[in-house]
């Protein structure tokens, strides 16, 4: 495979929320506001590429019986890098996003590429599915906090668009409503993406 | 926190849903969910593991972390308690009650990466919930889990012969029923609400 292959695959054929269904709890639980998702995204994205690539050079020392809990470890330590940074440089978002930063740990996405790609692949390979899932993450979860963002509060990124006319739907910032616009974005996804028939 | 013991229990399984509200432990929850068998097997396992690594977890944290000042370290060492302890566990049924383990025994892996799990341990230093009612959160958390997914599971057993759009089969209208079940517990938070 070519790395533009091993991109695209993980960005879009691939991709780990409307494909593999894997990461939906934060894709689900911070997605009311943009600038929490693109955070997130970022984060998770960061964690990817460097457990992805540590777990990737670390391949052929790995006894296969304690693996997934070297997995684990290194997903943690970055995961720890990452929540320390955002305490100390965004305290208001940390705060917002609670305790989801530290649950990138048990987000399915990073064992399962861990497992199903960075144990077995080069390191450089490794780091374009880093990039590209990563990105494909970020995708989904910027696109259903716009629709969230903008019905909930009528702003995008804390902007106001919709002027004072506008009433807030305050069901998109409920739990609900992330629900059924996930399953919407699958839906679609199935029916134009991937064309599946009966 | 001053809210007793009993109401963070109960509002754990209606009010605060983890998995309606929180959208914790959602990957197990779609992929168990096809048959009631085993959602109620693995339902049962989480509730007893999300106890007893709650409070470890929370003795950890503060007789362990925090005098020696490496709160940091938190997500890893609550990982470690979480795995360990259900290595032991399966090493303890698979011994001495093998029936349990065949029923169990597959879904123990699985929980160590269910964020329901982790969440809770996480939710409960945020929101500084004292021994006590850590333990009736974690309780509550995990009987409205499994709550959760018994309702959903047996609605899918349901929805076998009937026609869905084909795009929607499997994850999509396994989340739009989860949505629908979210939007009836919003009828129960007006009994009391925890942060």
């Amino acid at each position: 495979m070519t790395k533009k292959d091993i991109f695209i695959n993980a960005t879009f054929k691939d991709n780990s929320i409307w494909r593999q269904i894997l990461g939906i709890c934060s894709a689900l639980a911070v997605t009311n506001l943009m600038l929490n998702s693109l955070i997130m995204g970022l984060g998770v994205t960061f964690t990817l590429i460097m457990a992805n690539m540590t777990i990737s050079l670390i391949r052929n020392w790995t006894p296969r019986s304690v693996r997934m809990m070297v997995q684990v470890l290194i997903i943690a330590a970055y995961v720890i890098i990452v929540d320390i940074f955002l305490k100390a440089n965004m305290p208001l978002i940390s705060k917002q996003l609670g305790p989801y930063v530290g649950l990138i740990i048990t987000n399915c996405i990073l064992m399962g590429r861990a497992e199903a790609f960075a144990s077995k692949n080069k390191v450089f390979d490794s780091f374009v599915d880093g990039v590209g899932s990563g990105l494909g993450y970020t995708i989904v979860l910027l696109g259903i906090s716009f629709v969230r963002e903008l019905f909930g509060f009528g702003s995008i990124f804390g902007f106001k668009v919709l002027g004072s006319w506008w009433t807030n739907w305050s069901i998109m910032v409920m739990a609900p409503s992330a629900f059924f616009l996930l399953a919407m974005l699958i839906w679609g996804v199935n029916t134009y993406y991937y064309k599946v028939k009966a | 926190m001053d809210i007793s013991a009993f109401v963070l229990f109960w509002a754990a399984i209606f009010t605060g849903n983890i998995l309606l509200t929180y959208f914790l432990g959602m990957c197990s929850y779609l992929s168990i969910s096809k048959e009631i068998e085993s959602a109620f097997g693995l339902g049962v396992a989480v509730i007893f593991v999300l106890i007893v690594t709650s409070a470890l977890n929370w003795l950890v944290y503060y007789y362990i972390l925090v005098p020696f000042h490496i709160v940091y370290l938190q997500y890893i060492v609550f990982i470690i308690v979480i795995a360990a302890f259900v290595q032991f566990l399966e090493l303890i049924i698979e011994r001495y009650t093998p029936a349990l383990y065949y029923s169990l025994g597959i879904f123990l892996p699985l929980i160590t990466v269910n964020c329901a799990i982790l969440g809770v341990g996480l939710f409960m230093i945020i929101r500084q919930y004292n021994f006590i009612q850590t333990v009736a959160f974690a309780a509550g958390s995990g009987i409205g889990w499994l709550m959760a997914i018994l309702m959903l599971a047996g609605i899918r057993r349901k929805l076998k012969e009937k026609m869905v759009p084909v795009g929607l089969r499997g994850a999509g209208i396994s989340l739009i029923i989860t949505g629908i079940m979210a939007l009836g517990f919003i009828g129960f938070s007006g009994i009391v609400q925890i942060q």
